[in-house]
């Protein structure tokens, strides 16, 4: 027993040394050489600040925007650090709602976004992304439905038609990879940035 | 659903058959020692490693001497980990300045990467370091992986060899397995997550000033080099909080799917593998059609009840129907890109295997779509499974099944040639039993005493199945959560660490000793009386026990759980 001692703690220092340090290192220097974008969160720069990532929902709450998904992060209490508050789109701490589907918290939650969606467009469904939480909390994008669901209150609140803002939706629409994998969608923080471009011209 | 989901899921499972022969033959070739077009590279590195170890790789170890090996090295390996977390902040590559980590939460994190779990009782952007995440955490998705793999073939060369002693060199399978097989795959699919769009850095976290003027820190890290093996080796523990969900472990439907199809990659391809030493393809497949069966059955499933929707919220007038523009169905805790039919897939796929990843919360699946992921778990990650062991689960369900077959016609049990007598019987039995035990066990003590009620997020039967779910996934090193489970307490890290080793290691060592005393018999030749075990009617036999074992078993639990909530929620009730 005693001569498997040496191997064990020989193959576990030298396998971290290769698979935790070499392996990762030359991953990170090879990714920044060959995709420093990616490698780097896809960032975007807007008047050299950067506003975010296109990979990264942001929390939407003006009428004149397109808004994403509800999201169900959190942040640490700055009264109590035992505690929790409600942080939505907090990108150092993504996570779901975890409510379960006879939950009656997410029932409520859900009717009162119901309640609020109805007014701003009484005419429409109501498409269920919109009134859900994503599984990471911090999903870039809604389905193209729940973008056209926005559309006559982003055209009302920008004096624009809603024709035009349809349009420029319909631009946004990113379809499937080779028509089948994946799902149709549209980007918000792309969509708001070709929104507010539209304005300025 | 709609005919384009079922075309996806189509298109995964024929991309996974298509894959399991080459890879299988690869894999053959790797652990028979033989040349491969990576020697050249990576033959240096392996001799220098045996020798460092004093490791002579012409050494064949018996079942006890490579049982004690596997057991030195995940010591070893557990150690170091936990003592990473504890220093962490004292250590390099820590730029968020992440401190030390609780005895509890190290005890319970080292042990559930050290057995393949990744059940994570953390939120990792918030607690652990890079260094930890790199050379604690992404070291051990190797060597547990290769641990993994390298039991499987153990136990094919148990069934493979005739009167011999030994059953492989553990040092050498774990080696082997790493350097030519984890690795060359994990380097090429990391570049690729790289280029769609998975960040690979040593930054700090990024603070910015979204479009609205608010501030928002987005975590950063060397992701794609853990992804990517998190989910090769089936191990699950994400990079960040919200697992695959999250848009930079997963920003899209290729990454998505090329992530599925690595989860299930070398479990699929070891059934080729053991065809291939055991001297018969067709013995192989005969074991993946049993999988394949039982795959798509949770996939049907999964998808049909997620499609469906919850009915309580259809009744709000929320438009739950999938057309060309939304998704539909149940679209809580589910990401934009993925949908239902992806969403439903992954939690099949990593529940299958021993993975755990996630690409959608579990915990907000409807109860129908959740109990899948749950019996998958239960049935022992048996359909492609964990690397390694979900093949070496399906073999013990084999056995039991040729002994059930021998009882029905009064014959001595035989599978590929070798006798099944009482000793193999019995040590199938106890590796099959332990799982119940620790999962069955521990759900019953969580839920009358108090530490363990006070941790459940919701009420109502989804709050049993939140234990249950937990216990399982502990047990049967899954590492997936019905996440809303408070499990970073000082009962839960304990109970679920203890579940983790008991599903792992009790499980290994009658399996390893089957594999020993299998080695050293005679093979039989086959007669006319042999029952054969590469047909339909064996394939439905397997397929017949693993259900009615699994089914008597958990039935009771299940039905305290998701089946009540399944009609409770159809009823309109809430909780």
């Amino acid at each position: 027993m005693l001569r498997e001692v040496r191997p064990a703690v020989v193959m576990i220092v030298c396998l971290t040394i290769l698979t935790g340090l070499v392996y990762p290192l030359a991953m990170t220097g090879l990714a920044r050489v060959l995709f420093p974008r990616q490698a780097n969160g896809s960032l975007i720069e807007q008047n050299g600040k950067v506003i975010g990532s296109e990979l990264i929902g942001q929390n939407f709450t003006k009428p004149g925007y397109f808004h994403g998904r509800p999201s169900a992060t959190t942040d640490t209490d700055p009264k109590d650090p035992s505690k929790t508050v409600p942080a939505p789109y907090n990108a150092a701490n993504s996570g779901g709602s975890n409510a379960g589907p006879t939950s009656r918290a997410l029932i409520e939650r859900i009717q009162g976004d119901v309640k609020a969606l109805r007014e701003e467009n009484p005419n429409t469904p109501i498409p269920v992304d919109l009134v859900t939480t994503s599984a990471s909390g911090l999903d870039p994008e809604i389905s193209p439905d729940a973008a056209l669901f926005q559309v006559p209150r982003v055209a009302r609140e920008r004096h624009l038609s809603e024709q035009r803002v349809r349009a420029l939706v319909a631009s946004h629409i990113e379809g499937r990879f080779l028509g089948v994998i994946g799902e149709p969608r549209v980007n918000v923080l792309k969509l708001n940035m070709a929104l507010d471009a539209l304005g300025a011209r | 659903m709609t005919v384009n989901g079922w075309f996806q899921i189509a298109l995964f499972s024929a991309v996974i058959i298509l894959l399991t022969r080459p890879l299988g033959g690869y894999m053959t070739r790797v652990f028979a020692g033989e040349r491969t077009f990576l020697s050249p590279l990576l033959r240096p590195l392996e001799r220098a490693l045996y020798r460092l170890g004093g490791v002579d790789q012409c050494v064949d170890q018996g079942w006890v001497s490579y049982a004690v090996a596997m057991l030195l090295f995940n010591l070893a390996g557990f150690l170091v980990l936990y003592a990473l977390q504890r220093f962490q902040a004292l250590l390099p590559f820590n730029p968020a300045g992440q401190s030390a980590v609780e005895e509890g939460l190290a005890f319970n994190t080292a042990m559930s990467f050290t057995t393949n779990t990744n059940w994570q009782s953390y939120v990792p952007e918030t607690t652990m370091s890079y260094l930890v995440q790199m050379a604690g955490l992404t070291v051990h998705n190797f060597v547990s992986a290769a641990t993994g793999v390298a039991l499987a073939v153990a136990l094919i060369r148990g069934f493979a060899r005739r009167s011999a002693s030994g059953i492989g060199n553990f040092w050498v399978d774990l080696t082997r397995c790493t350097l030519y097989v984890l690795l060359p795959i994990s380097i090429v699919a990391a570049l690729f997550l790289v280029w769609q769009g998975v960040p690979q850095n040593l930054s700090a976290y990024t603070e910015t000033t979204t479009l609205e003027g608010a501030k928002q820190v987005i975590a950063q890290g060397p992701v794609a080099s853990q992804e990517v093996i998190k989910m090769l080796g089936t191990n699950g523990g994400g990079f960040f909080n919200a697992n695959s969900a999250h848009p930079f472990e997963n920003p899209n439907a290729i990454t998505n799917f090329v992530e599925m199809v690595l989860i299930f990659a070398i479990g699929a391809a070891l059934t080729n593998v053991f065809g291939r030493m055991v001297g018969d393809q067709r013995q192989g497949w005969a074991v993946l059609a049993v999988m394949g069966v039982l795959f798509l059955g949770g996939v049907a499933t999964a998808y049909w009840a997620e499609s469906a929707g919850n009915p309580e919220v259809a009744a709000l007038g929320v438009d739950t129907i999938p057309s060309a523009l939304q998704a539909g169905g149940n679209m809580e805790g589910k990401e934009t890109r993925f949908g239902i039919a992806n969403s439903a897939l992954f939690a099949t796929v990593t529940t299958d295997a021993s993975c755990g990843a996630i690409n959608a919360m579990h915990d907000s699946l409807t109860p129908l779509g959740g109990l899948v992921p749950l019996f998958n778990m239960q049935l022992g990650e048996i359909i492609v499974g964990g690397v390694g062991a979900g093949l070496y689960g399906m073999l013990l369900f084999a056995i039991i099944s040729v002994f059930v077959a021998g009882l029905m016609v009064g014959r001595t049990p035989e599978y590929l040639g070798k006798k099944i007598e009482a000793k193999e019987v019995k040590m199938a039995m106890l590796a099959i039993l332990i799982l119940p035990l620790s999962i069955l066990g521990f759900s019953a003590i969580a839920t009358v005493v108090e530490a363990g009620l006070a941790g459940t997020a919701n009420a109502g039967p989804h709050g049993f199945s939140e234990i249950l779910y937990a216990y399982t996934s502990g047990t049967a090193n899954n590492g997936s959560a019905f996440a809303g489970l408070s499990a970073n307490t000082l009962f839960y890290n304990t109970t679920i660490g203890l579940a983790m080793f008991i599903g792992r290691f009790l499980m290994i060592v009658p399996m390893v000793a089957i594999a020993g005393s299998l080695a050293a018999k005679k093979i039989v030749p086959a007669s006319a009386g042999t029952f054969p075990t590469d047909g339909p009617l064996f394939v439905g036999l397997v397929i017949g026990v693993i259900l009615i074992v699994g089914g008597l078993t958990y039935f009771p639990a299940l039905a305290l759980g998701p089946l009540v909530e399944h009609f409770a929620m159809n009823a309109g009730t809430l909780f």
